[in-house]
């Protein structure tokens, strides 16, 4: 009953130190306010003490400076805290520039990883240690949460969107993988383990351990684009029936109704199936829709073929034609 | 005020005895009494499945409940503590006893539809009782879409058609009370001589008559998806599950203010009546009550960080929540500056209101870390979020209700009960909800996710303790069960003001008579106005 028993959680990445930090300095604020009031309070009613019932009180209906004093010291320290948080939020929800990306599919009940060199496991996620690693999931059924306690990141899994939590680990070791939004039966046996490795090792477990049938990510989605048959509207260079798709992915697009958006992974995923929700402008809506006709591991696939899609020196463009 | 009641051997308790008298009765002081009936059925009923899953939870294996019965009990649990305990408690049971009687009326508004409201509840309860017998329902209280709509293979739309029918009877509620506050006030009773009970229930109101329609609508949408297939929710029909989240808690958070506001009240006057004194602050506490009725609706989507909204919307909301914690802090300091040069007479309601003041604190306060954005993403979905609510819904609402309970119970049954129990109850439900909730905090940092059936050996010791605390609290409810049901055989007579309490309803005899007062009342000073009483007395 007392093995593994502690009090705080590992901090295994570099966020957790950060949000930590946080947590213990709310706790000494509040913890402060909460020894003033019980002192105040127990030290009131027992000075104060009356028996009998029948004496009254001093005839004190209020004050205005306190009042105003207990409003606005403890809302200027909020604001403080508000600050710090959202300074910490922004470090969790902006990923930095280069990660390395494994895309995951949450389904009751189990979380399908899938690593760019087209390795894939379930319930285990191997990430090398002191390298940022950016995971990028979406649920085939229900809602779902990938929650990682070690690293203090978790974002829920909707179906038909993409959402993303980024760590760079800092500890080699094993830790909890869960579920954090209620999905049913098995809801509490949807946990996996994290495996956080040595960049050697992990090099070793990508050569060695996980099956890679079919190629990496990328060839699978090049294999998709062909046979989807993309490549006969979306031409490189733009005279196709559909918009180019060379270094779109990070760029700023115009639609039809003239709203400007960032095409990002959510928008690629969605502009595949279904393509009706958002058109380019300057082009028809003309493409069908892929529901249905791709599952997640090759819309993953399709992304991250886009994705490789730069313009000048491009290594991926020559070979889309 | 310390005149002599004149007992009359008439009372609402005593005047007629038929069981139609009752079912048909229109006298709020008897409606309050059938609410408390079927609100204590709830609190049996929710404990009996709170206490089930905490024995569950003593081992890390799924041992004493199959994984699908699990789901069911904390959804029950949750669903008959929320619509059935929490919302009604105060405002249904205490306020539909109290306040006419507190504004010197001799009924709510309209009397008819109270006993309508009433009716409504209690088939809104059948409801839900019957899909827990037919096999319960398994979605958590927050009916999450999809899985509320796809997912679920139990008897969700007959609980949601349960809890649409009650919202219409916290609807009417709302609406009785407020027009009751505004147009039923005798003659005096200005709006700044109201007891800040009656402030507390006009916020609630304004809360219950804009915020439950949109449960709901919510609701509704919710069975239709499930029935039709709309696709409302569904995002391969273009729909969004996300903004089920959003509708939801545009009712449930302002939900919340519900079930703490009433309480909140309640604890004013305890606190000013065994203080002896005047609330410190009177109009700062009777306006934080509305600012917090008011910048309630304003923070939902403190509850979806991690549902995929924008961060930028979440900023806006983090900062709302923080804000919308200072009327509660500034209600905080000045209760406890009313202690100050009181003469405190240390009752059984009054050592419910210090178990008050002890657990609201640590529950307001452990909500800022969870509108801390940074905090949040880590602790959301997992036992703190358990533990804070539990704090305040348990510590604050519960702990308030008890001891407006206590505080009212000798006018509406006219009987004392045993005090020393009494303050031996309130010990033993501070101290075992805090063991039962106080290692949850614990357990949600170390990152054990909710509505887990099954965990990870290395929570058990914590879990264990929770667990012990249970039954700590367990036996600190069925204690107090035990003196208020023996009160009614044994108790010695309460007279019409045991505890020497300035407001209107010490003034009538105890069990008051079917119409209130025999004259209406004409009040001449504000409320809490002990001061004056002892000049009088002196």
């Amino acid at each position: 009953m007392f093995s593994g028993f502690s009090l705080f959680p590992t901090q295994a990445s570099t966020l957790a130190p950060e949000i930590d930090n946080l947590y213990l300095g709310i706790i000494a604020i509040t913890a402060f306010f909460a020894i003033v009031v019980v002192v105040c309070v127990m030290y009131f009613a027992i000075k104060y003490r009356d028996e009998t019932g029948e004496k009254v009180g001093a005839p004190i209906t209020g004050s205005v400076p306190l009042e105003l004093g207990w409003s606005l010291i403890p809302f200027f320290i909020s604001i403080g805290i508000f600050v710090w948080a959202s300074i910490v939020f922004f470090h969790i929800v902006r990923a930095p520039d280069q990660t390395l990306e494994v895309y995951s599919t949450g389904k009751r009940w189990m979380w399908r990883f899938q690593h760019i060199d087209g390795q894939r496991e379930i319930n285990e996620l191997h990430v090398p240690v002191g390298r940022p690693v950016k995971v990028v999931f979406t649920s085939e059924d229900v809602l779902h949460d990938l929650y990682i306690p070690a690293f203090r990141v978790k974002a829920d899994a909707v179906p038909g969107r993409y959402s993303a939590i980024w760590f760079e680990a800092t500890k080699v070791g094993e830790y909890h993988l869960f579920c954090a939004e209620y999905c049913g039966t098995r809801h509490s046996g949807m946990i996996g383990t994290v495996f956080v490795m040595e960049p050697a090792d992990y090099q070793a477990w990508l050569s060695g351990g996980g099956a890679t049938a079919g190629g990496s990510l990328l060839q699978q989605g090049e294999a998709l684009f062909t046979q989807l048959a993309c490549v006969t509207c979306h031409l490189p260079d733009g005279s196709g029936r559909g918009p180019s798709l060379v270094g779109v992915f990070g760029s700023k697009v115009t639609l039809d109704n003239g709203n400007v958006v960032t095409a990002d992974e959510s928008y690629l995923r969605e502009s595949i199936l279904t393509s009706q929700a958002k058109t380019v402008k300057g082009y028809e809506h003309i493409m069908p829709t892929f529901q249905g006709l791709i599952n997640e591991d090759g819309v993953a696939a399709l992304v991250e073929f886009i994705k490789s899609m730069q313009a000048a020196g491009g290594n991926k463009v020559a070979s889309s034609q | 005020m310390e005149t002599t009641v004149v007992e009359s051997p008439v009372n609402y308790l005593n005047h007629r005895h038929t069981v139609a008298s009752w079912l048909l009765t229109k006298d709020h002081k008897r409606i309050g009494i059938l609410y408390l009936i079927v609100v204590s059925i709830a609190f049996t009923l929710g404990g009996i499945f709170a206490a089930l899953i905490r024995m569950e939870l003593t081992t890390p294996a799924g041992d004493l409940l199959s994984a699908d019965v699990y789901n069911r009990m904390f959804t029950m649990h949750g669903i008959t503590m929320v619509f059935f305990v929490l919302i009604p408690a105060v405002p249904a049971v205490l306020g539909n006893f109290v306040l006419p009687l507190m504004i010197g009326a001799k009924d709510v508004a309209f009397p008819k539809l109270n006993l309508l409201s009433w009716y409504i509840f209690v088939i809104g309860f059948i409801f839900t009782i019957t899909a827990m017998i037919l096999g319960g329902v398994d979605t958590g209280w927050t009916f999450y879409t999809p899985y509320s709509t796809q997912g679920s293979e139990s008897n969700v739309l007959l609980t949601g058609i349960g809890v649409f029918i009650t919202g219409f009877s916290s609807i009417l509620t709302g609406l009785n009370f407020m027009v009751t506050i505004h147009r039923m006030r005798a003659p005096g009773m200005t709006w700044f001589r109201l007891p800040l009970l009656v402030w507390a229930l006009y916020s609630t109101s304004l809360v219950q008559i804009l915020g439950t329609p949109v449960i709901a609508i919510t609701v509704g949408m919710l069975a239709m998806e499930r029935g039709l297939h709309l696709g409302l929710f569904d995002p391969r029909l273009g729909g969004d599950p996300v903004l089920f989240q959003h509708l939801f808690w545009f009712y449930s958070h302002p939900a919340v203010y519900i079930m703490i506001l009433p309480p909140m009240g309640v604890i004013s006057e305890v606190i000013a009546c065994f203080s002896r004194k005047n609330v410190f602050g009177y109009s700062f506490v009777a306006f934080s009550s509305l600012a917090i009725a008011v910048f309630g609706f304003l923070v939902w989507a403190h509850h979806l960080f991690v549902a995929g909204i924008s961060p930028y919307s979440a900023l806006i909301f983090s900062f709302l929540s923080f804000a919308v914690a200072i009327p509660s802090a500034v209600k905080t300091f000045n209760w406890t500056a009313t202690l100050y040069k009181g003469a405190i007479w240390w009752k059984s309601p009054m050592i419910f209101v210090f178990g008050f003041l002890g657990l609201f604190l640590i529950g307001g306060l452990t909500g800022l870390f969870l509108a801390s954005l940074g905090l949040d993403i880590h602790l959301t979905d997992t036992y703190f979020v358990v533990a804070h609510f539990h704090y305040i819904m348990v510590g604050g609402a519960i702990m308030g209700y008890f001891a407006g309970l206590h505080y009212w119970w000798p006018k509406m049954t006219g009987r004392m009960y045993n005090d020393t129990a009494a303050k031996c109850a309130a010990l033993l439900i501070f101290v075992g909800f805090n063991l039962t909730f106080g290692p949850q905090f614990i357990l949600g940092y170390l990152g054990m996710p909710r509505r887990y059936h099954v965990y990870p050996p290395e929570f058990q010791v914590l879990n264990v303790l929770s667990s012990a605390g249970a039954s700590i609290l367990a036996v600190g409810y069925a204690l107090t069960a035990i003196y208020f049901i023996a009160s009614l055989f044994v108790g010695e007579k309460a007279g019409a003001n045991p505890w020497k309490a300035t407001g209107l309803e010490w003034t009538t005899q105890s069990p008051p008579l079917p119409e209130n007062f025999p004259e209406t009342p004409i009040v001449t000073e504000g409320a809490y106005a002990y001061s004056k009483r002892e000049m009088k007395v002196a």
